[in-house]
């Protein structure tokens, strides 16, 4: 037996695939099965039957009767059965079809010229030899398909006869059922020169995919599970396996009796019914074989098949320790690198460290503590490598032992190194690495920057969380992974995190109208984190911008634009002009942060993300900001105003439909009548809306629904408009509500109805409410959104999943070029001009800064 | 109707690859005919080249991000 202390070293240097004759599979089999029973009275397996002892063992204590080793050692033997009449095996079927279409009926040579055959040999093995096995497959395969149905046979000059697969798996010839029997026949006499070129490597013949014997998996691969009450549930492919040996005896013992051909017909064909399902339970045309309560059976090539299979579910997905999964929620106290840990899980991690002599008595405090008072520790691993679980009884002994070179597996503590990921991982910034902080209660806390790198929100989100457990391992996700290298996406070269909701509004009001007396102004920036106030003016009235400025690097140079297009500008760490919103704040937007970036390093960039969201957020705490239904208050002029401009609208409209009847209406290029309606009313009805919002937001007061979406943190003008002036007009579809099979899209109008209300116009707004019909068109459009998302999400999964299977080995070479595994060339200069998008601003390069920059 | 693809807006120059230029294509990617991406011989685009089996075919595309970017790609039989 191969033991770990002494590995073995074996190059593989290549395999085959092959097919097994039925000596070999009897050759290799340590026992014949011959009855269906398991188990005798005493529980005991039965020799012969399908748990015999010869093919394994599964039963602690037992040992193999064919090696002598235990459970655990004994990987399991194979059995095999004597078929009583001989069964097509169900993979096999298309090669069997091939070699029976493309072979002579009497002579069985195949349907093909001498010469020509002689010459298309030379070809497959040119083409091996040349291009490698898989492109001789598909020259097989090219071959195969050509092979043409022939009357007559070149060899012997017989008629041949028109052979017809019947799915699964009989095959007629002139409606004459072929039973495997005489298709093995045939097979057998198809000459080894033949059977070459259906792409059999020598020393396999066709016949052996009709199968006398059966080969029985060792009971390893198929254990029987002992339920609570003692009873024995045997595995899926037992079930299907003693199935297969029954319907076999009976067979046997029909045939022996000499019964009726139909008796025996419908024998066989039961079992190669039982032969296929044991190999594939997922035949389409057959139904599947199921358990007594119609669950279905899993058999061979569902264990291996699909997500759940064993290449997916088992080798391709691995399960992790040292790991933690819970609901999320926000922190913007925590800094941007760190993840809020509940203690519980806190104290159920651990973290390995050796004993030296420097650090003994720091862990031997770990060890006394014990698992339970926090922190503490859980394990410790002897120099033997024994794992010892501390304990209340446990714990004198192991303090008593513990020495250098042990290693003590302490709690999770703040500073420690984790990664924490959420689904899907769509980018490498869906897993990043954090600094623990260890918190009270059961969530894990992320600092809501972070949301938009993972795509988090805090409605119920879960997320997952890794403790590296070697210094490599930490290492490495310190300086590969830490938010703070990750904040440059590499899709656009912008940060993907930046100020979010009240970071931007806070900061935005601040550095817009705010004027401070100064003891306010220093206990805003000490909230955030400042100490040294030297940099802030020596007046007793701040400026806003002043107190903002003392944040920036005292030698920060910028110049940029705000959201209004007017300028913004950084001189000196000074913002002398401009407004602190979202095109400098924001995530995904505005250079500000990029150059921080890039000239003071991605841990000056974080800390100053955290400091500026901070600031906002003690700015509004300080001012107070909140929203009231007053704040969509109209003055009557104005409502009366929005009630001329629909009023407007809807005359228009009715005047397209006047005109549309009686036929005045001159339809639009390439479209027709009805279309030229539709657009033209759409057309004046999105006029309506957009010229009432416009007249509403003159109006609205300077709430705080305005700051937002003027500053770009949340909502947007139309948000507004529709509260306030006018909710508009729904789409399905990009056209107005559509009438249905009955005219009319409630019954609320009269049939055939045109005019802007009855196809979904809303002239109302949310503040003075919704009429029925208008709510119910809200809806409308509410439930198409919804489930245009639901629909969408699984679709846009897939296709990645089937990109970045594709694309997953390849790199970007040191010479530039894109290559696959195996060096074959895909670009050859990365995305056709060699720029890292990560290093640009946007995906342009700043050529005129890097010159300025130079001198 | 008649009508010549090589002419259209959206099919990019293809050309064939002196030996020399091809020799230089190698050394500076280190690398075979193996290892380049291939193209059918017929082709539809390089059908009016004649180009033989192990001809290097250049192409010259229009690249949104860099101006004009080259490909090369080998001629290979179906």
């Amino acid at each position: 037996m191969i033991t770990m202390d002494r590995p073995v070293h074996k190059k593989i240097s290549r395999m085959d695939f092959g097919l097994f004759s039925p000596k070999q599979i009897a050759a290799l089999a340590t026992a014949k099965v011959v009855t269906p029973e398991l188990y005798d009275q005493e529980g005991y397996p039965v020799d012969g039957g399908l748990m015999d002892l010869r093919l394994g063992v599964i039963d602690p204590g037992l040992r193999c009767k064919t090696c002598g080793q235990k459970l655990k050692e004994c990987p399991g033997h194979f059995g095999y059965i004597e078929l009583a009449r001989p069964v097509i095996h169900i993979n096999f079927v298309r090669p069997v079809f091939d070699l029976l279409k493309s072979t002579c009926k009497y002579c069985s040579r195949i349907l093909m010229p001498e010469e020509k055959a002689k010459r298309y040999l030379v070809l497959l093995n040119k083409v091996s030899e040349e291009e490698g096995f898989e492109a001789r497959r598909r020259k097989v395969k090219a071959l195969v398909t050509k092979f043409k149905v022939k009357d007559k046979c070149p060899h012997c000059q017989e008629k041949q006869e028109k052979i017809r697969l019947e799915k699964p798996y009989s095959f007629y010839e002139s409606d004459i059922r072929l039973s495997p029997i005489e298709v093995r026949a045939r097979l057998e006499k198809v000459s080894d020169e033949d059977v070459q070129l259906f792409g059999f490597a020598s020393g396999f013949r066709p016949e052996w995919m009709i199968m006398t014997v059966l080969p029985i998996p060792p009971v390893t691969i198929r254990p029987s599970i002992t339920l609570e009450s003692g009873e024995r549930s045997e595995d899926d492919l037992t079930h299907k396996l003693g199935d297969i040996v029954r319907i076999n005896q009976r067979l046997f013992e029909n045939i022996n009796a000499g019964a009726p051909e139909v008796i025996i017909e419908d024998l066989w064909d039961l079992l190669q019914y039982h032969v296929t399902t044991f190999f594939n339970n997922e035949v389409s045309q057959l139904p599947p074989a199921r358990h007594r309560g119609g669950q279905i059976l899993k058999t061979l090539s569902s264990r291996i098949k699909s997500k759940d299979g064993r290449i997916r579910y088992n080798l391709a997905g691995k399960r992790t320790d040292f790991s933690a999964r819970t609901v999320i929620s926000p922190d913007p106290l925590i800094s941007l690198n760190e993840v809020g840990v509940p203690l519980a899980i806190a104290m159920n991690l651990t973290v390995p460290e050796r004993v030296t002599e420097w650090n003994k008595a720091h862990l031997r405090a770990f060890v006394e503590r014990g698992p339970l008072l926090y922190p503490g520790a859980n394990y410790v691993i002897k120099p033997d490598g024994r794992r010892k679980t501390i304990t209340a009884e446990t714990k004198d002994e192991i303090l008593t032992e513990l020495e250098t070179g042990y290693i003590v597996e302490r709690h999770l503590i703040d500073g420690d190194t984790a990664l924490f990921n959420r689904q899907p991982s769509l980018h490498r910034m869906s897993m990043m690495c954090h600094r623990v902080k260890v918190l009270p209660a059961r969530t894990f806390r992320l600092n809501p920057a972070v949301c938009n790198p993972y795509n988090a929100d805090f409605d119920g989100d879960e997320m997952n969380f890794h403790v590296p457990q070697t210094e490599e391992a930490r290492a490495e996700a310190e300086v590969l992974m830490l938010v703070e290298t990750q904040l440059i996406s590499p899709r656009y070269g912008l940060s993907v995190v930046g100020c979010i909701h009240d970071g931007i509004t806070g900061n935005y009001l601040l550095t817009k109208e705010l004027i401070l007396q100064r003891p306010e102004a220093i206990d805003l920036l000490y909230t955030c984190g400042v100490r040294d106030f030297s940099r802030l003016p020596n007046k007793e009235k701040l400026d806003g911008r002043e107190v903002f400025s003392v944040l920036l690097p005292a030698d920060f140079n910028f110049s940029g634009t705000d959201r209004s297009g007017s300028e913004v500008r950084i001189k000196n760490g000074v913002l002398t002009s401009g407004l602190m919103d979202k095109a400098n704040l924001g995530q995904e937007s505005g250079l500000m942060l990029r150059n921080i970036y890039e000239t003071y390093g991605p841990a000056y960039a974080a800390e100053l993300l955290g400091k500026i969201s901070k600031l906002g957020i003690a700015v509004l705490s300080r001012r107070g900001f909140s929203i009231g239904v007053s704040d969509m208050d109209l003055p009557a002029e104005t409502k009366a105003e929005i009630q001329r401009i629909i009023a407007e609208a809807e005359k228009e409209t009715l005047a397209l439909i006047d005109r549309f009847h009686e036929g005045k209406l001159e339809s639009l290029p390439g479209r027709t009548l009805v279309e030229t309606l539709e657009l033209r009313i759409m057309e004046v009805l999105n006029k309506t809306r957009n010229k009432s919002g416009d007249v509403a937001m003159k109006q609205v007061r300077d709430s705080a629904a305005t700051v937002m979406a003027r500053c770009g943190s949340r909502g947007n003008v139309l948000n507004i408009a529709q509260m306030t002036a006018i909710v508009g007009q729904q789409a399905l579809r990009g056209k107005r509500i559509e009438h249905g099979f009955r005219g009319r899209t409630l019954s609320y109008f009269k049939r055939g109805d045109l005019s802007a209300t009855a196809r979904g116009f809303i002239k109302n707004n949310f503040k003075s409410g919704l009429r029925p019909h208008e709510y119910f068109f809200g809806a409308m459009t509410g439930r198409d959104a919804l489930m245009d998302t639901a629909l969408r999400t699984p679709k846009s999964g897939y296709l990645y999943r089937r990109l970045s299977n594709a694309m997953q080995d390849l790199k970007v070479d040191y010479d530039g070029s894109v290559r696959d595994a195996s060096g074959k060339i895909v670009q050859f200069a990365y995305g056709e001009d060699h720029l890292d998008v990560s290093k640009t601003k946007g995906g342009e390069l700043d050529v005129k800064k890097i010159v300025e920059q130079m001198e | 109707m008649s009508f010549t693809i090589t002419k259209h807006l959206l099919v990019p120059k293809h050309s064939k690859v002196s030996d020399a230029e091809k020799q230089k294509l190698f050394a500076a990617y280190a690398i075979t005919e193996k290892e380049l991406p291939k193209i059918l011989k017929d082709d539809p685009a390089i059908a009016a080249l004649e180009a033989e089996p192990g001809t290097v075919i250049k192409i010259e595309r229009n690249s949104p991000t860099a101006g004009v970017a080259f490909y090369y790609r080998v001629v290979a039989n179906g």
